[in-house]
């Protein structure tokens, strides 16, 4: 949570997370359906910088477990794609992209913690096709929070929620936060329709 | 090499590159950490990202050069910048035009960013203070080649874990290198130690001042060194009295496939081009542990960061 933060509700707890990823990953073994011998050839998480690169790892492990299921997992930072990079007086910092596999025939599912404008999604898009060219891309988040400028629909979405602009959610995970849940905040510097909560 | 995230800015607190002197260890893992991003753009099928669409770099190469000013140019294209390119040879600066005039008609045309090569110590300083561009010097005079030492400690970095007590010897023409002082900043703030050696005609006297060995002899740096770097010998200083022959300079300065034999670790890097046989064995030119052409792809990705990093907004963030 960013310092001047002010909580104005919880969304979901560690245990609604955890839920959520559950079904999210039958979600995705559904989709891999019916040639699952063979989804780990067919089928790739790619989760975007920073947390829907824990969110796909997660999902990953959740499917290994369930199914016995081995789907790779990609890393996707889409600053070099960003539309607002002449927007800002400092740039934002490139973090690792790595995508094990190719991505040129396969099915993609395209992981992030919240869905807002959709301008990272569509940087995410214009990334994806230059590294390959995927059979299909589906776009899973644990939140959706609306306010779309673009034409960018979440496929697989832990809750809808309706916000504020002046409002923003924070999905907060052990793996690299003091606390896990998600959390809808109201903060006195909104960072206004350009970008997304993370 | 891992980075120590907490010395590390997310954004560079600079305003134009024109040498290492204020630039911190973070500053330059920051770029460094950026160029590795931007190297692996360099190895996918479609080698080109859309980050600075909108922008336009002036290269200005008053000095002649081929893979400096290409490297340059290479970045900011796969970076989606436009680029216009001006040498001293047939344009206006041989009919008495001035640095700062030729700048300003260049700036005229809407450009955002400078790079500048040019043979007085100082233009780019010079530059930065009467225009608005940003600039990234490409080399002034003997003075600085700061692309060109942060891209050699972007190749040493793939070769080792750490600079703390790395040691790097740099071997040549040191008086007359502007890669040798801009390395020996990068070296000396990332931790690690330096040791120069060259004939006592290539050594500005109390060197020492900048927290480096001095030696005039060979051996005695590769004893010392993991790293070895060459520097180019301009032939045309032969008629300078600085060294009797460049049979001469090989027989007392020159690595050989012998020296890499004795010294089974070491690596060795040149800012290129290289004089074979001179500065190199032939040999060791194409030798395993010679990471040249590393030095020349790695070139091109931290042109790239320091583009990026440094690219001009319109903006501030807390107008966002």
């Amino acid at each position: 949570m960013e310092p001047d933060d002010r909580i104005k509700a919880q969304l979901m707890t560690e245990r609604d997370l955890g839920r959520t990823l559950d079904r999210m990953a039958q979600q995705i073994i559904e989709l891999t359906d019916p040639d699952v011998e063979e989804a780990g050839d067919a089928f790739a998480l790619v989760g975007m910088q920073t947390r829907g690169v824990y969110l796909a790892r997660r999902l990953a492990d959740r499917i290994r477990t369930q199914e016995d299921i081995d789907l790779p997992v990609g890393v996707l930072d889409v600053t070099m794609y960003r539309d607002d990079v002449r927007l800002r007086l400092n740039q934002p910092q490139i973090r690792e992209t790595r995508i094990p596999v190719d991505l040129t025939g396969r099915h993609v599912v395209l992981v992030d913690d919240v869905a807002y404008t959709g301008r990272t999604a569509r940087s995410a898009l214009d990334a994806l096709m230059d590294l390959g060219r995927p059979a299909s891309v589906r776009f899973l988040v644990i939140v959706d929070r609306g306010h779309r400028e673009l034409p960018i629909a979440s496929d697989i979405v832990g809750r809808r929620v309706p916000t504020l602009p002046g409002e923003e959610v924070r999905v907060r995970l052990r793996e690299i936060d003091d606390r896990e849940g998600v959390w809808l905040v109201e903060t006195p510097h909104p960072r206004g329709q350009s970008t997304e909560t993370d | 090499m891992a980075s120590d995230a907490q010395d590390t800015p997310s954004s560079l607190p600079h305003r134009h590159l024109l040498d290492l002197s204020d630039y911190s260890a973070g500053d330059i893992r920051l770029i460094l950490d950026t160029a590795r991003e931007f190297r692996s753009v360099l190895d996918r099928p479609i080698k080109k990202v859309p980050t600075l669409q909108g922008t336009t770099v002036a290269n200005m190469f008053f000095e002649p050069s081929t893979r400096t000013k290409l490297s340059f140019g290479l970045a900011a294209g796969r970076l989606s910048a436009e680029t216009i390119s001006f040498s001293k040879s047939g344009s206006s600066v041989k009919k008495g035009e001035t640095l700062r005039d030729t700048a300003e008609n260049i700036l005229a045309m809407k450009c955002d960013m400078v790079v500048i090569r040019h043979s007085s110590p100082g233009a780019p300083h010079y530059l930065s203070r009467v225009t608005d561009a940003v600039l990234v010097n490409a080399g002034d005079g003997a003075h600085a080649h700061p692309t060109q030492a942060l891209l050699d400690v972007l190749t040493m970095s793939e070769h080792i874990d750490t600079f703390d007590g790395l040691h790097v010897s740099i071997i040549g023409d040191i008086t007359h290198s502007r890669v040798a002082r801009s390395n020996i900043q990068a070296l000396r703030t990332l931790g690690a130690e330096v040791t120069l050696c060259g004939p006592r005609t290539m050594i500005p006297p109390q060197i020492e001042h900048l927290g480096v060995h001095v030696t005039h002899h060979l051996d005695e740096a590769l004893d010392r060194s993991d790293i070895v770097m060459a520097l180019r010998i301009q032939l045309e200083r032969q008629d300078e009295g600085l060294f009797p022959s460049l049979r001469e300079y090989h027989d007392r300065f020159g690595i050989t496939t012998e020296h890499m034999e004795a010294h089974p670790d070491l690596l060795v890097m040149h800012p290129g081009p290289v004089n074979r046989g001179v500065e190199l064995a032939h040999d060791v030119v194409d030798h395993e542990r010679a990471i040249i052409l590393s030095q020349v792809t790695n070139g091109v990705a931290v042109r790239m960061a320091v583009l990026y990093l440094l690219a001009p907004g319109r903006q501030t963030d807390a107008a966002e």
